[in-house]
């Protein structure tokens, strides 16, 4: 009738846990830096120190962890759905080209805050469409999105290096990017904010999509969780069964879902392409999409977790860089080697360490509640 | 050599701050049948779960032939000799009966002269016990009370002289669970001892030798089956006297409220599953479908209620038509005052992961009382949900907990005050008590007498007969997708018997 294994208090569930399996990835981590032939406890000063040590580091690893609240909250959504949306790169990189063509048309007559709407219109919409179809696939006919989603990176990757190098590159230009927008195309940066804390930002990209991120989150928290929608999407993820009985629209709800995480995908283009390169290039999204799945399963799929797990994956990112700079042995490649370790121990492997947890705590709380009832009588 | 099979002493064992087991004694003697009844939630899988080294104990010393053991996981049981045959069998679905056998028990690293080996045992083990089986057989094609056979021979396999069964005839039907009794009393025969936990009376006294009742988590009474009644035990299970028979008055039928004609129904592999079923249920009246599971009566209540699409047929709710062979839609149907209390509770009638509170608006989600504009109305819904909680008794009374926190009985009760309080005017109920205890099936049975004294109609399904013929004023039999009789509500159950069973079915359609 019961489990085997007790059930973990909450404060292990959602900090203690997660953050045992991060401990674990960094101890294999520093292994892997040992056999490299450097030492693990530098490398991991220079990681702290390069993603959280000065106000630019900072900048940059609040700049990656914007990208990473996207595409995690992207993934997040589905998942309450019952829907592995692993087509977030794709999404994102469509996203892109939602930001690009408000900032192609308006950047030289207005200023930014016109077309920063319309750009998170036109990513969000983008991105939508882009998971509609698989989306409308798996309601209709059946077909896994976990199969359509990834089959549509490619498609996307391929449709996007076609525009980039017959239509929207410049004449004349070499390479395959469109022209760099003006300042009614550029992000004002959040630097402000580090300086008000006494640091100093210096050049890092981290701009007001953060804001849009944050925003996300609660409308994500909202949409699911307070929502006759959420409790439709939730009821269907958790029981076909159960949401049949209730006379929910299957169909309905898993379209609309995909369109949901479509469009937060799709809004991490806003970061890259208005916030950083005021340009759309090859292959802005870089693994973000990927990486959100990650953050999802490490954030628990809820909006507070995603936050915190997004910031951890911007350390990796700007940290690691910072090592792969300093340290010979130690190339961008080995950086993404511990990057997946994380992955593997915050993602795949998270139940790995549950049930000696759950044994632990099952035993102090026997004992807790002896040395109570010994005491009370 | 004691004539003490198993004997547990002082066991104790608390969840934070719940007693699940408190000082429990018990010595099981060799080659007998002891009984273990107890409520949902007193203790009972705890007990055994101890036994079978998935918790351990806080305090207390485990003797098995007079020897104490330390069952630290379920290998020191099985080196033990004990044995247990899950409430939910532990079985590999798409593998064969061979293979499902040896699993864990492989002995080598290739298989082909462990599987050789394992043939032989378990033709012998047949042969003992009288447990036949295809071992080739895969077991998803294999019925329920066939999948039960094979655990039993898995734990035999693997040499266990103590077998214990949690809740074994929880899945299956009348005449598998008496084949069933058969083989137990077959292995007890044979010398094998057997710790049989249910929470049905009856099945104790059919087949225990000894009876403990758990109450609370301690041990209230052990007697000898034959020194016992079943009101004795009823007692001493809830801690008060229990009404087992259901007081109801004189029924009054008033207009046909529910009318189903020609409803023919197919599954998705093709295979007819309700053929040319019609009846009629009127207001103020049960009409209950009695059948052996798997007869079709689930696939016709999820027609009924606009779960599953109708080949053919017409079904007529208050007058009005409804739509079963088009697009089907549960929440219409809810809408014109159809309740339906699902069969299968833990998948579809509730979501399992969400807080109490949420699931007294399953199928409700559309009502303007749960929602403020798009945002559904939080206080509102605990609100309404606190009040369902009071009224129901569910216990605990909190609609912030995890509903898989709350007991079998306490879940359908969340159910029940979900459709019930909705002054429907036609209820549609499946196995009402399916896996809940004693007290509660007197307390979901007097509030269905009294959805009929209102004036509801009620459909009733459920493969306990004496729950249809307690209930009901009229009894349909299912048989092979077809209704193949009509009795009043004082048919007996021989008659009733073989209806089900298809023989008196065969000479009425010839």
């Amino acid at each position: 009738m019961s489990t085997p294994y007790g059930k973990l208090p909450p404060s292990a569930e959602y900090f203690l846990l997660p953050l045992v399996n991060v401990v674990v990835a960094f101890l294999i981590s520093g292994l892997v830096v040992l056999i490299a032939g450097e030492s693990p406890l530098r490398a991991f000063e220079l990681l702290i120190k390069g993603s959280l040590g000065y106000g630019e580091g900072i900048g940059y690893t609040l700049y990656y962890a914007t990208n990473f609240i996207f595409t995690g909250l992207a993934v997040a959504v589905a998942f309450h759905c019952g829907l592995f949306n692993i087509g977030g790169e794709g999404q994102a990189y469509l996203g892109g080209l939602g930001v690009a063509l408000p900032c192609l048309w308006l950047d030289r007559f207005v200023p930014w805050y016109v077309t920063f709407p319309l750009a998170v219109a036109g990513s969000a919409a983008f991105g939508a469409l882009w998971a509609l179809i698989p989306g409308y696939l798996q309601a209709r006919r059946g077909s896994h999105v976990v199969i359509t989603t990834i089959m549509f990176n490619f498609i996307a990757s391929s449709l996007m290096v076609y525009l980039l190098v017959h239509v929207l590159k410049p004449v004349g230009a070499m390479a395959p990017q469109t022209r760099s927008f003006e300042a009614g195309g550029q992000l004002p940066t959040l630097g402000f904010l580090l300086r008000l804390l006494g640091l100093d930002p210096g050049i890092a990209p981290f701009n007001v999509s953060f804001l849009v991120a944050l925003v996300a989150c609660f409308f994500v928290w909202l949409i699911v969780w307070r929502t006759k929608f959420g409790y439709e999407l939730r009821t269907l993820g958790q029981s076909a069964k159960a949401a049949r009985y209730a006379g929910i629209h299957e169909a309905r709800i898993i379209i609309l879902t995909m369109m949901i995480s479509g469009a937060l995908a799709g809004m991490m283009a806003l970061n890259n392409v208005m916030g950083e390169q005021f340009s759309l290039q090859l292959d802005f999204v870089n693994g973000a999409g990927f990486v959100g799945i990650a953050v999802a399963l490490m954030g628990r799929s809820h909006p507070v977790g995603i936050i915190p797990a997004a910031i951890l994956f911007g350390i990796l990112y700007q940290g690691g860089a910072e090592i792969a700079f300093d340290m010979p042995n130690i190339s961008r490649d080995m950086i993404v080697v511990i990057q997946g370790l994380v992955i593997l121990f915050a993602g795949a492997l998270e139940n790995m360490f549950r049930p000696a947890l759950a044994s632990a705590f099952a035993s102090f709380g026997a004992r807790a509640s002896r040395r109570a009832t010994a005491a009370g009588e | 050599m004691s004539d003490i099979a198993i004997e547990l002493k002082g066991i104790d064992k608390s969840f934070g701050p719940v007693h699940a087991n408190r000082n429990i004694n018990l010595a099981v003697r060799k080659g007998s049948i002891h009984g273990i009844i107890g409520e949902n939630g007193a203790g009972k899988s705890t007990l055994m779960s101890i036994l079978y080294g998935f918790y351990h104990a806080d305090a207390g010393t485990i003797l098995v032939d007079g020897e104490p053991v330390a069952i630290r996981d379920s290998n020191a049981a099985i080196a033990a000799g004990i044995g247990m045959v899950h409430q939910h069998f532990m079985l590999v679905e798409n593998f064969t009966v061979l293979e499902n056998i040896i699993l864990g028990a492989e002995d080598s690293q290739i298989l082909n002269a462990g599987i050789a080996r394992a043939r032989r045992t378990l033709k012998e083990l047949e042969k003992e016990y009288a447990l036949e089986v295809d071992p080739d057989a895969i077991i998803e094609e294999l019925p329920v009370g066939l999948q039960q056979r094979v655990e039993i021979l898995k734990a035999l396999y693997r040499g266990a002289d103590i077998l214990i069964l949690d809740e074994p005839t929880g899945v299956l039907t009348p005449s598998e669970a008496d084949h069933l009794f058969r083989i137990l009393d077959q292995l007890k025969r044979q010398g094998k001892t057997i710790i049989f936990i249910t929470h049905k009376l009856r099945e104790v006294m059919a087949i225990t030798d000894m009876v403990s009742v758990m109450r609370r988590g301690e041990i209230v009474a052990t007697r000898p089956t034959a020194q016992t009644s079943v009101e004795e035990l009823a007692e001493l299970m809830v801690g008060r006297r229990v009404l087992l028979r259901v007081e109801k008055g004189e029924g009054v039928p008033g207009e046909v409220k529910l009318s189903v004609r020609g409803l023919t129904v197919k599954d998705s592999r093709g295979v007819t599953m309700v053929d040319d079923v019609s009846f009629d249920v009127r207001a103020g009246e049960i009409v209950g479908i009695a059948g052996v599971a798997g007869n079709g009566q689930s696939e016709l209540l999820e027609t009924v209620s606009g779960i599953r699409r109708a080949i053919a047929g017409e079904v007529v709710l208050a007058g009005q038509p409804v739509a079963v062979t088009g697009d089907v839609d549960a929440g219409d149907l809810r809408r014109r005052g159809l309740a339906h209390v699902p069969e299968d509770r833990h998948h579809m009638g509730l979501i399992l992961a969400f807080e109490e509170n949420e699931n007294t608006i399953l199928g409700y989600q559309d009502d303007p009382r749960y929602l403020r504009g798009a945002l559904l109305d939080i206080d509102s819904i605990r609100k309404d949900a606190e009040a369902k909680i009071a009224h129901y008794d569910i216990r605990p009374p909190d609609c912030r907990l995890k509903t898989a926190n709350f007991s079998g009985g306490n879940q359908q009760k969340i159910v029940l005050a979900r459709e019930f309080e909705r002054d429907p005017d036609v209820l549609i109920i499946g196995q009402p008590t399916r896996g809940v205890d004693v007290g509660a099936i007197e307390f979901i049975h007097r509030r269905i007498i009294e959805m009929r004294e209102a004036g509801k109609a009620v459909l009733l399904v459920s493969v306990e007969l004496d729950e249809i013929r307690a209930l009901s004023d009229r009894i349909l039999v299912m048989f092979d997708g077809r209704i193949v009789g009509e009795r009043g509500a004082d048919a007996s159950e021989g008659d009733l018997g073989l209806l089900m069973a298809g023989v008196a079915g065969a000479e009425q359609a010839a």
